[in-house]
């Protein structure tokens, strides 16, 4: 009996490059954080993916827990990083964030 | 797998995936939310396809609940900026990124999408919250406690970094800056005086 985890392993795949994609093209700080998210969920799929084939111990799915609350903790410091870019500069695109850059 | 099982990752897997190109390709930021949600509804249909019940949950309850809505809030609250001219910047490490990024993810998905390994009898118990709760309590009682004082610390360091300053604290600030300013015009007149005394005494 063989278990087709290949399927999850590409799922996991595209969902990471989608997102990688989304952070790296897009200027919005906000649909940046979103593309985070993404690529954080899709670490939590091959966790949870490869934890099906080795069931002995949850360490696969207790990761994936961990995960998940270090990704709402990471939205909500990013946040609030975002509300006070759009503070100080009445816009969340990054580009306008360049004061480091020269 | 069973049937039912096949047919329910097929359409989460798909919807997940339309989530996701949504989300990054969603001109609006609310848009690219209302992806997102679809996205993580779907991934935790994966996760049931995975017989991971409890992370199910914890998906819809935490990011559907919990980080979709703070993102919500977020958009409501720096407002509808409107449609921002595409910037000309960078459009070549764009390109680059996007090619690269591209083949890179593409080469993986199609060098793992036929993997297979040998399934695994599933002890009693898992995924489920008890089985899941019991290893969290017993194997990693420490990282559980680590992470909750983590999320405390994030709580007050977002509380932190997003609060402005209070009227008060504002006008401290311009008092204090007032101050310095005060303090560097009368340094400079008295460098203005010297400097006029010693050419005046520099006559001789």
């Amino acid at each position: 009996m063989e278990f087709a985890i290949g399927i999850y392993l590409a799922l996991a795949s595209a969902l990471f490059g989608i997102g990688a994609i989304g952070f790296l093209l897009r200027r919005n700080a906000l649909i940046q954080l979103m593309s985070i998210e993404l690529m954080l969920n899709a670490v939590n799929v091959l966790l949870v993916a490869f934890n099906r084939v080795h069931p002995e111990n949850m360490a696969g799915q207790v990761f994936a827990f961990f995960v998940i609350a270090i990704a709402a903790a990471e939205a909500a410091v990013g946040l609030a990083i975002v509300i006070s870019l759009f503070r100080l500069k009445q816009t969340v695109e990054t580009d306008s964030a360049d004061e480091l850059r020269y | 797998m069973s049937t039912a099982n096949t047919v329910l990752l097929v359409v989460s897997a798909l919807l997940a995936l339309g989530g996701a190109v949504g989300t990054i390709a969603a001109a609006r930021p609310l848009r690219a939310a209302l992806a997102l949600l679809v996205n993580i509804v779907a991934l935790a249909g994966v996760f049931l396809s995975l017989h991971a019940q409890f992370l199910a949950m914890v998906q819809l309850i935490v990011y559907a609940g919990a980080v979709v809505v703070l993102f919500v809030f977020v958009i409501m609250m720096v407002g509808a900026t409107g449609k921002v001219p595409r910037s000309p910047r960078g459009l070549a490490t764009k390109t680059v990124s996007l090619v690269v990024m591209s083949v890179v993810s593409l080469v993986l998905v199609f060098g793992v999408a036929y993997v297979s390994m040998p399934a695994a009898h599933l002890p009693h118990g898992y995924g489920t919250v008890e089985g899941l709760g019991a290893v969290l309590f017993t194997q990693a009682a420490v990282p559980f406690e680590l992470v909750s004082i983590t999320l405390l610390v994030a709580v007050v360091g977002a509380l932190a970094v997003a609060r402005g300053r209070t009227p008060k604290e504002a006008a401290e600030a311009r008092a204090r800056r007032a101050a310095e300013g005060l303090e560097a015009d009368a340094r400079l007149a008295e460098e203005r005086r010297i400097s006029a005394e010693v050419s005046a005494h520099g006559g001789h």
